[in-house]
């Protein structure tokens, strides 16, 4: 960090607690939340907050974490800027208010430490739950390290209320490897990130020729969520997709104005590619993982092997013809997710890039990895060894058979 | 005279068939008010000598959640909040089992509150067994739907502000046929108030106020475990049926234990089979 454009504060914190100063500085007005390892810390962290007086936001200890997500639908609605965080189980009850809150636009951020789903019950990491929300509208980053959660919780305000996009933004951190471990994070002044996030201004709607805010205002009443049936439902629909894709420079731009403020940038605010330019095989990840596959790719690169990686980092709006662009002349991709799906030909990160590449010919050989569920270490080894499979099938030119591989598994 | 010796390995724990000896040791800290309350209840199977092939524990989520995992019986550790949702679901499906669910105050009253009323409003045949530790134990520490009044927790570090709600109140108002409380240090009265649960028809409701000295009672400066039942033999007094309404929970002043609530009314699956009876002879 030689070249640091605004003063930053240098902390050893965890990534909870990087989520947690991220939404401090972002002048919350109202966060609801319900304990869940392993987002707790991130609560508590704010409560104390809100303890010493240190923010203004209204704290609400709710009974749950389906009325931890209606109290900030409520809450956003009526115009304030709203968090939450959650996790596994809790995401997974939130699901109902999950597709209502960006399907009327309000734009909450939402952390969310990753945790595998029960059952079996286990608390460990994986992005199962997360990716699981993957046709709800939401606007959804992945993070490699706590210095990211930071930085994408504050984006993801911008992001989120941009008058182009006012959608909702969930920022992934992997559960214990980024909520629990401790890292150097450099954090904005306080200052200097107010001025980045600014106040939320809301959505300007015409009504009778008058242009009234999108929001619960006794001055300008008006009714939000009604009901629409086979009448206006599928226009909505479609608006929320236009909403989706009028995100994605947003996202680019957001990311360049974050770059210039604090010297650190996240490629393009989709994808970080690292030596895939000429590289024989490459690796997508996405979260954490993407740090143990960059040294790996780093310490092979040395070895003269020509392997690259991928990171994945908004997986919401898609970035296919992005991906398609980077990856399209790579001769063997393989796509590690910490994501379990049954009874379909490999996990969303799979279908989703093995379909963006569809287009294209010749297209390279895709291969899907499953590994890291329900917190199983990802280590350096298995990096290693699933270079080793991709660049033989280069050198063969003999994909396998079936495409799917578990990493790691007893059988 | 002869002395003899013997060893501890020819003593056996009275309650030891009761437990599932492959999970010890458990995972409760020491001075935890939990180990009581299941032995207390171990002790009621005991001396009913119930039949353990009808008995199905049930637990949400939590420390006091981990219940499930201990008894020599069939059980199931449900997610956060659904245990009695799903004791429901054992109960009609084959009410000739006797589904019991043992939570915390967090799980049965923050986030399945909503199952609580209404199971009891059915008056579906279990017996709820809640440890009141006033805080989330599992997570943490936090405030939840006991903490009193200005209690210090990892989320109101400067004292809660919501009003808590009182248990056997809840319990009495929504339909329970048998609502007690104890705290942990009635352990003897506890037992006898589970015997009677367990052999009595109905939705059944009995409340443990406990220690959990880790979190909640350190965070207040309660001191230690055994300071806490201390305050327990103090504060508490004995009042059975007394209004539950009016029976108070103050850590400052007065708990007020006993059974409050012991009466009849037709029980949801007994219902169910006579309707279905009915409705075959039409
Ligand atoms: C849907 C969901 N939300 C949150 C959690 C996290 N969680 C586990 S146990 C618990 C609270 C337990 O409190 P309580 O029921 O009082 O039990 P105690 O640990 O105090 O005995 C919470 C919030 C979860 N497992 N599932
Ligand atoms: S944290 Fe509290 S409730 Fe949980 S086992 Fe320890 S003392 Fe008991
Ligand atoms: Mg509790």
């Amino acid at each position: 960090m030689s070249n640091m454009p605004a003063k930053q504060i240098l902390m050893g914190i965890n990534g909870d607690e990087a989520v947690a100063y991220a939404a401090k500085h972002a002048l919350v007005d109202v966060c609801a939340a319900y304990p869940i390892t392993p987002q707790t810390i991130i609560v508590e962290k704010f409560a104390e907050f809100v303890a010493n007086g240190e923010v203004e936001t209204e704290f609400v200890r709710v009974e749950s974490e389906h009325s931890a997500l209606s109290a900030c639908l409520g809450a956003s609605a009526a115009g304030a800027r709203t968090f939450t965080a959650s996790a596994a189980n809790g995401i997974e009850l939130m699901h109902e208010v999950i597709f209502l809150t960006s399907s009327i636009r309000q734009p909450v951020v939402m952390a969310v430490a990753d945790r595998s789903p029960s059952g079996p019950i286990n608390i460990h990491g994986d992005q199962t739950v997360s990716l699981a929300q993957r046709d709800t509208g939401w606007i959804m980053m992945y993070c490699e390290n706590s210095q990211e959660a930071y930085d994408s919780t504050l984006q993801a305000f911008r992001i989120g209320e941009h008058p182009d996009v006012q959608l909702p933004v969930m920022t992934m951190l992997d559960g214990f490897v980024l909520t629990h471990t401790l890292e150097n994070v450099y954090l904005l002044d306080e200052t200097d990130a107010h001025k980045f996030v600014g106040r939320r201004e809301p959505m300007m709607i015409t009504i009778d020729g008058k242009q009234v805010p999108l929001k619960l205002d006794p001055k300008t009443p008006i009714t939000i969520g009604p009901l629409q049936l086979f009448d206006y439902y599928m226009e909505s629909k479609l608006q929320h997709s236009e909403a989706m894709e009028k995100a994605r420079p947003v996202i680019s731009q957001i990311n360049n104005e974050w770059a210039e403020l604090t010297g650190r940038k996240y490629g393009d605010g989709y994808l970080q590619p690292f030596k895939v330019n000429d590289a024989d095989a490459v690796i997508v990840t996405s979260g954490s993982s993407a740090g143990t596959a960059r040294f790996v790719t780093r310490q092979l690169r040395a070895q003269g092997k020509k392997v690259g990686l991928l990171k994945l980092r908004t997986f919401r709006p898609f970035p296919d013809k992005k991906l398609a662009k980077l990856l399209a002349d790579v001769p063997v991709v393989g796509i590690f997710e910490r994501t379990h799906t049954t009874g379909s030909l490999g996990g969303p990160l799979f279908n989703e890039i093995r379909s963006a590449l569809y287009d294209h010919d010749p297209r390279p050989i895709i291969l899907g990895y499953y590994g890291g569920l329900g917190g199983r270490d990802v280590t350096p080894e298995h990096f290693k060894s699933i270079y080793k499979e991709l660049l033989k099938i280069k050198d063969t030119g003999k994909a396998p058979r079936y495409p799917i591989k578990y990493i790691t598994v007893r059988k | 005279m002869t002395v003899t010796t013997r060893s501890s390995s020819d003593y056996r724990h009275p309650i030891l068939e009761y437990i599932r000896q492959d999970r010890l040791p458990h995972i409760f800290c020491s001075a935890c008010g939990i180990g009581t309350v299941l032995q207390a209840f171990a002790n009621a199977l005991r001396s009913l000598n119930f039949d353990m092939d009808r008995l199905v524990v049930i637990s949400g989520i939590g420390c006091t959640g981990r219940a499930s995992g201990y008894f020599e019986s069939d059980s199931y550790h449900t997610t956060h909040g659904r245990a009695i949702a799903f004791a429901t679901g054992v109960k009609v499906a084959n009410p000739n089992l006797k589904p019991v669910v043992i939570s915390g105050d967090g799980d049965l009253f923050a986030i399945g509150g909503n199952h609580f009323i209404h199971a009891a409003r059915r008056n579906v045949d279990m017996l709820v067994l809640c440890v009141n530790n006033f805080n989330y134990g599992m997570t943490g520490g936090q405030m939840g739907p006991t903490t009193p009044d200005s209690a210090i927790t990892v989320t109101s570090p400067d004292g809660n502000i919501e009003h808590p709600f009182n248990l056997v109140s809840v319990a009495a108002a929504s339909g329970a046929v048998f609502v007690a409380r104890w705290t942990a240090l009635h352990a003897r009265r506890l037992t006898k108030s589970l015997e009677k649960a367990l052999q009595k028809k109905g939705f059944k409701f009995i409340e443990v106020v406990s220690p959990c000295p880790t979190l909640y009672d350190r965070y207040n400066r309660h001191g230690s475990g055994l300071d806490v039942m201390k305050r327990y033999r103090e504060i508490s007094v004995i009042r059975n049926f007394t209004d539950p309404m009016k029976a108070e929970i103050d850590y400052r002043t007065r708990i007020v234990c006993g059974e409050f609530v012991d009466t009849e009314k037709p029980e949801f699956t007994d219902l169910l089979a006579s309707q279905a009876a009915e409705l075959q002879k039409r």
